[in-house]
């Protein structure tokens, strides 16, 4: 098995199955700050973009990163951020 | 494999892990907080194992990019006001899909340009993340629009819609196998861009405004599958893992708000629900025939500073009023005077999942106060007065009553078994859907008219005199 599209499917269906289990159960009260924490490990995109940045091929793909960057990053700071904001008012 | 190499695959199973037991942790109250934490700290070790990467050859860009990145994040973050969260989340969600979209357009551009042969499967990853990630962009920015007021919330229908969209599908897969057939065509390839960003805003625009939860869900959902689409495209797991995750906790919300409403998310994504077509008429002539009863907030504050039990029921006006510490405040004078506060939170009142319960634990509100539909439904009939604060169509009888009714079969909360039902509302406008609430004209329901946050501010001064 070392054809890297079916390698990654099968990850991806595992990591789903994983997710579905992982996640299932959770209160209503816990929805926002679950979607907003989620949201910002979906910013995990940047991993990517910073690749596509740094390696400098074309002019192109070095701007096309750089703005990549710019948004994943907003995305998972501002997620992680205002997620830690939300449940740091969660009180008993 | 070198030995960098190889820790940098080690670091990424490692921040998948965190991601997977952040995600555990975020289920639970009690460790919801560090369960955000240990996600981040998951994010931060994946950034920084990337950067130690030997692709990369220069770092002035990407640090700017990162520093630029996180003060707008941070700023944003730190600034919004809660009653805004709807549109932050919704925001959020649509540059996350940016990213992996420039992601994969970036990759094309550089085979291209390097020349390198075009395999399918790289193709068809590519594709795909354009077509997840462009409709996650332009849908979130049309729900960021609707949310904040900029574009009409009713939703917007027009002649042909369907086949419109259709048209743009077949467009995008006929456009797909031209650069299948010649990938050095780049116009076609940014004409594939273009009807996936275009996609995206016919997909949310006729959708209303009291289906929102769902729709961000489902944004959620796509955000995800667009960051997985942008690991198959570059090869790395760790994006198709946190994507997979993130896709997944998305569909699960998306699945609880469908049920909440009773509907198929299809029926959600293309009934155009609560647009003037559904009898709106009928529904205004039957109103009026009928009359209600009103109370004043004096009479109103002695109703509930003298009753045993208080069942209060948010719903999308008090976010519009931003009356959720005015609520606090009441329910503070009534506990005073030895009364019984409770909340009961419909799954879907508000603009998003969870919506009504981060407006209320901002307002400090304990959260064993707020009880869910299935466990406060069966109190209300030892409840001396329900109180309605902007909440519609998720209290409405018909659901339960009227097989004629649109929400008909869709859970409610049943303030109408309680023993007296007090609604604070603006006027006697059918809500978002455009259905008319049977319980405003109960004898048990008094209605109470004005905006939220004033109203509620006389009843804490009434009550205060008690």
């Amino acid at each position: 098995m070392t054809d890297p599209l079916l390698v990654g499917l099968v990850i991806f269906v595992l990591a789903s199955f994983i997710g579905f289990e992982v996640i299932n159960k959770v209160p209503p009260t816990l929805h926002t700050p679950l979607m907003s924490g989620s949201n910002a490990i979906s910013g995990i995109a940047v991993i990517g973009a910073l690749l596509m940045a740094g390696s400098g091929h074309t002019t192109l793909t070095v701007v096309l990163g750089f703005i990549a960057t710019v948004l994943a990053t907003i995305n998972v700071v501002g997620g992680f951020l205002v997620t830690d904001r939300m449940l740091q008012m969660f009180k008993r | 494999m070198d030995w960098l190499t190889r820790i940098e695959e080690l670091s990424y199973l490692g921040a998948a892990a965190l991601f997977i037991l952040g995600l555990k942790k975020l289920g639970s109250p009690a460790t919801a907080r560090q369960g955000n934490r240990l996600a981040a700290l998951g994010m931060l070790i994946a950034i920084v194992v990337t950067l130690l990467d030997r692709q990369i050859i220069s770092y002035t860009g990407i640090l700017a990019a990162i520093g630029l990145g996180s003060v707008i994040g941070a700023i944003a973050a730190y600034k919004v006001a809660m009653t805004a969260m709807p549109q932050m989340v919704g925001l959020l969600n649509g540059l996350g899909g940016a990213a992996s979209a420039l992601v994969g357009i970036g990759e094309f551009c550089r085979i291209v340009a390097v020349g390198e042969p075009l395999t399918p499967s790289t193709l068809i990853t590519i594709i795909l993340g354009v077509l997840i990630g462009g409709v996650t962009l332009t849908g979130s920015l049309v729900a960021f629009g609707k949310l904040q007021g900029l574009i009409s919330g009713t939703p917007i229908i027009f002649p042909l819609q369907q086949a419109i969209n259709l048209g743009l599908l077949v467009a995008f897969l006929v456009a797909s196998g031209w650069v299948w057939l010649d990938p050095s065509q780049l116009p076609i390839f940014w004409g594939l861009v273009a009807i996936a960003s275009i996609l995206g805003v016919l997909f949310v625009l006729p959708i209303g405004g009291a289906d929102m939860p769902v729709v961000i869900s489902l944004l959620n959902s796509l955000s995800g599958l667009a960051a997985s689409a942008a690991g198959f495209i570059v090869g790395n797991s760790m994006l198709i893992i946190a994507g997979a995750l993130v896709g997944a906790s998305g569909l699960i919300l998306t699945q609880i708000m469908c049920k909440a409403m009773n509907r198929s998310l299809a029926n959600v994504l293309f009934g155009g629900f609560g647009s003037a077509t559904t009898g709106n008429a009928e529904m205004t002539a039957h109103a009026t025939a009928k009359s209600v009863h009103t109370i004043d907030p004096e009479e109103s504050a002695m109703m509930l500073g003298y009753a045993k039990s208080v069942v209060i029921v948010p719903g999308y006006g008090m976010a519009v009023a931003q009356a959720q510490h005015s609520v606090k405040e009441l329910a503070d004078q009534l506990e005073r005077l030895g009364v019984d506060v409770k909340y009961a939170i419909h799954p879907v009142a508000g603009r998003m999942p969870g919506h009504m319960n981060v407006l209320l634990a901002e307002a400090n509100v304990p959260y064993p106060q707020l009880k869910d539909m299935e466990d406060i439904n069966p109190e209300f009939e030892n409840v001396d007065v329900a109180l309605v604060i902007g909440a519609n169509d998720v209290v409405n009888p018909a659901a339960r009553t009227n097989p004629g009714s649109p929400i008909y079969g869709m859970p409610i909360l049943d303030v109408d078994r309680a023993r007296h039902t007090i609604v604070i509302k603006r006027s006697l406008n059918p809500g978002f859907a455009g259905i008319d609430n049977e319980l405003f004209y109960k004898d048990k329901t008094l209605m109470l008219f004005g905006n939220a946050k004033e109203v509620l501010n006389q009843l804490i001064a009434e009550v205060k005199h008690l």
